[in-house]
């Protein structure tokens, strides 16, 4: 562990600042480190660490939302997911509460455990919502690789996925988008190496340094992000080499181009940006739950009140919202920044900021 | 935690499938992103799935040492891959 304080790390930092800063962290997993660490809080006023587009249940469109719901009215669809999806509202319910009106809703650790259930129940329909970044897309396209491996006629894969660096070319295209730096993402990058964020640095000239989980990670990315900003030298680094290769995951990658290509795709408040998505590729088309089932439709209208939008592109933080705090809490939350325990609004909540 | 991953060590493996071991608790993984992962390697795991060899010389580089830190702003720049010690 560190020997030191992260106020001694504030006073440094801004000991070399000119002027006050804002840093974007990109990634939901980061935004819960630095809050928990209390990082955000010691470094205030003169650094403003703020959330990004990092969350992805947060980022899912209300529309994607309601196509997850909708699902679990079809017969013998058993919907697979990860944890974090059951408890996001659309259509005026949510997966965890169809669960107990009897829809077949599994949460699982691994894709892998998806292909387990289509294995065990050749009589169902085992849909799996692919929701998630470059880290975890490659995974579910393997798990693909072996339902096909084994003729498995009876998975499916609603492909939701969503890419990095489409994403942050729409954000820093916003004509009011204004950061110092970002703190760009350690685990999508282990998969697509460092090359893709090229554009921020060359073309608009913001600092940006792939950055890993610990605080010391992230300690030594804001030293960084402090050099270059008093260099006036905007670079692209990677504090995180131990894990990521500048080329990423050549395996992941082969695997994603195999199986996915990129298609448009809609993002809570940014709308839709070209080529941020991941459909299905011909080969593996078959696995398409959305050309396969004619899914149910419900409602897809925003929960109300709720700036969760806002939140994911740093132009609002979590307490500027009405409904923080008071309305919107862990154990009943509104929107999906508090739902996600990687949200913005769960980790300012649980933490303090 | 759809971004959340975990380094582990790597007990056994048998082609695609294999275990680690993750602070005292052994768990299966799928090896198919990481063809080259070998007994022994720290891999970084994520939804069951190992995804990257986690490199331990780099592990190792002390970042405990606030002087060391606040060095990448005052010295020449050196990218942080290359410095001696961190």
């Amino acid at each position: 562990m560190a020997d030191f304080s992260i106020e001694d790390v504030a006073s440094r930092l801004k000991a070399h600042l000119p002027r006050p800063v804002k840093f974007m962290e990109v990634c939901g997993t980061h935004t819960v480190s630095i809050s928990r660490l209390g990082i955000r809080g010691h470094l205030l006023p003169d650094i403003r660490l703020i959330s990004g587009p990092g969350c992805p249940v947060c980022v899912t469109t209300d529309k994607e939302l309601s196509r997850c719901i909708g699902l679990s009215y079809l017969p013998d669809v058993v919907v697979a997911t990860f944890g974090d999806m059951v408890r996001v509202p659309a259509g005026g319910t949510t997966l965890l509460e169809r669960k107990a009106e009897g829809a077949d809703i599994r949460i699982v650790y691994s894709p892998f455990d998806a292909v387990e259930l289509a294995k065990a129940f050749p009589g169902k329909k085992i849909v799996f919502l692919g929701v998630g970044f470059e880290t975890t897309a490659p995974g579910v396209g393997a798990a693909l690789i072996e339902a096909e491996k084994r003729h498995l006629s009876n998975l499916f894969l609603l492909p939701f996925f969503k890419t990095m660096p489409p994403a942050l070319l729409a954000l820093v295209s916003m004509p009011d988008f204004a950061v110092d730096g970002f703190i760009l993402p350690g685990h999508v990058s282990a998969i697509i190496g460092t090359e893709p964020y090229r554009f921020l640095v060359d073309k608009y000239r913001i600092p940006s340094v792939v950055t890993g989980f610990e605080g010391e990670d992230i300690i030594r990315s804001l030293f960084l992000l402090t050099r270059m900003v008093k260099s006036g030298e905007p670079m692209l680094l990677n504090e995180y080499p131990r894990v990521v290769r500048p080329e990423g995951n050549k395996q992941a990658k082969k695997v994603m181009d195999a199986v996915f290509v990129p298609v448009d795709a809609g993002w809570r408040e940014l709308g839709v940006i070209p080529g941020s998505g991941l459909g299905l590729s011909d080969r593996f088309a078959r696995f398409d739950a959305g050309k396969n089932f004619d899914i149910p439709q419900v409602s897809s209208e925003p929960p109300s009140g709720c700036i969760c939008g806002k939140v994911i592109i740093g132009a609002a933080l979590p307490s500027d919202c009405p409904n923080f705090g008071t309305a919107c809490t862990p154990q009943h939350p509104v929107g999906p920044c508090m739902i996600s325990s990687e949200g913005a609004c769960a980790a300012y909540y649980k933490y303090g900021l | 935690m759809m971004c959340l991953a975990f380094p582990a060590k790597v007990l056994d493996r048998k082609g695609d499938t294999g275990s680690v071991e993750i602070g005292g608790v052994i768990k299966d993984v799928n090896f198919f992103l990481l063809p080259q992962a070998k007994v022994g390697d720290f891999v970084l795991v994520h939804t069951g799935i190992a995804i990257s060899l986690v490199e331990q010389k780099e592990a190792e580089l002390t970042l405990s040492v606030i002087d060391e830190l606040e060095k990448v702003i005052l010295e020449d720049f050196t990218p942080p891959r290359r410095r001696k010690g961190g």
